[in-house]
């Protein structure tokens, strides 16, 4: 077995573990984290299979600005939260 | 009452789970039974053939790759510009700020009291990195978008870049930095374009095609610049739409429109 090919099972081995460590993980943050690492992993496996501009592509949209999208959407998901928590605690102080 | 509750939610794990182990043992055997990698397949083999033989000499492209996306199948390329191009609109109609479709109580949601959603610009390392990467990835990307019937790459590739490259600079130097030049006006107009210039000159080729017609697009000499016929400029016109399609989807997660949005900030 050439080094190549331990390379390729190792990445294998990772991709599928992200892809199970994305539905294990309860904190939203992590999992966009590990869903970025899973296509930074695709891109090197597109470039082993000969595929370079798939490879290009995948860095930039999965790893780069699908990430970003999520991250922007969990950042105004909390700011709601958080929004909502500030308004209960005034609601509450003036019940008190 | 609640002993039928409880069975439905019983009910319900178990067929999740057989749900589940039916997908994976169909997907693993339809795995299976795919050709192995590297293997020819064997109901396709003519027109892989037909690509890689004749490939070069029909289309002018030494990528076989985009000679395929953008001139066999420039339909299929087509198609999704427009469904990128429908997404942005799709996002627009959702997240965009507009007097009509949001309510006062809403404004909030933009914002937000702790955090300061249009002046994110002061962080020192996201500008000099910004600095640094900036000129490169717009460069990079430029040069994946133009060289895509010789290299890896084209206009989806590069237009993806570019439009990362946006996100960046509007991350480390606002707003207002991109405002100045990236407007709503000049995003439709770019992306009206380039849809209109694909569709009519795809649409030309396809047409004398089909019909035994003599086409004037000059092939060129494969392996220079300015060959492949239309690819360079159908990849230029790609390129164009995901760009702004990127930063359009950027700029409306994160403050609900895109270029600067006169009805609604200079009332605060």
């Amino acid at each position: 077995m050439g080094i190549t090919q331990a390379f390729r099972i190792l990445l294998l081995v990772l991709l599928i573990g992200c892809a199970i460590a994305v539905n294990l993980t309860k904190n939203l943050m992590s999992a966009v984290i590990i869903f970025m690492s899973y296509s930074s992993i695709m891109c090197i496996l597109w470039i082993l299979m000969q595929s370079p501009d798939l490879a290009i592509t995948e860095a930039a949209v999965g790893a780069g600005v699908s990430g970003t999208l999520f991250l922007m959407t969990l950042k105004k998901i909390r700011a709601e939260d958080g929004e909502e928590k500030k308004k209960k605690k005034k609601t509450a102080g003036r019940k008190g | 009452m609640k002993n039928r509750k409880k069975l439905f939610d019983k009910l319900y794990n178990v067929v999740a789970v057989i749900c589940c182990l039916l997908l994976i043992g169909v997907l693993l055997y339809t795995v299976a039974r795919l050709p192995h990698y590297g293997e020819e397949n064997p109901r396709t083999v003519e027109v892989v053939e037909r690509y890689v033989e004749r490939g070069v000499e029909e289309t002018g492209a030494v990528n076989i790759v985009a000679g395929m996306i953008l001139d066999y199948r420039a339909f299929d390329t087509l198609g999704e510009s427009h469904v990128l191009f429908t997404a942005l609109i799709c996002v627009l109609i959702l997240l965009g700020k507009d007097e009509k479709n949001m309510r006062k109580e809403f404004d909030s949601y933009y914002t937000v009291e702790y955090e300061n959603y249009h002046k994110l610009a002061g962080d020192s390392i996201l500008r000099l990195v910004g600095y640094l990467l900036l000129p490169c990835l717009f460069l990079f990307g430029i040069y994946i978008l133009l060289n895509g019937q010789l290299s890896p790459g084209g206009g989806f590739s590069g237009g993806a870049i570019m439009g990362a490259a946006l996100i960046i600079f509007a991350a480390g130097f606002g707003f207002e930095t991109v405002d100045k030049v990236f407007t709503e006006k000049l995003l439709k107009t770019v992306t009206f374009i380039a849809l209109t210039f694909y569709s009519f000159a795809k649409g030309y080729v396809f047409f004398t095609g089909a019909n035994g017609l003599e086409n004037h697009v000059p092939k060129g000499i494969p392996g220079m610049i300015l060959s492949g016929g239309l690819i360079l400029p159908l990849d230029i016109a790609v390129g164009f739409v995901v760009a702004c399609t990127m930063f359009g989807f950027y700029s409306l997660f994160r403050r609900g429109s895109i270029g600067h949005d006169h009805t609604f900030m200079d009332q605060q």
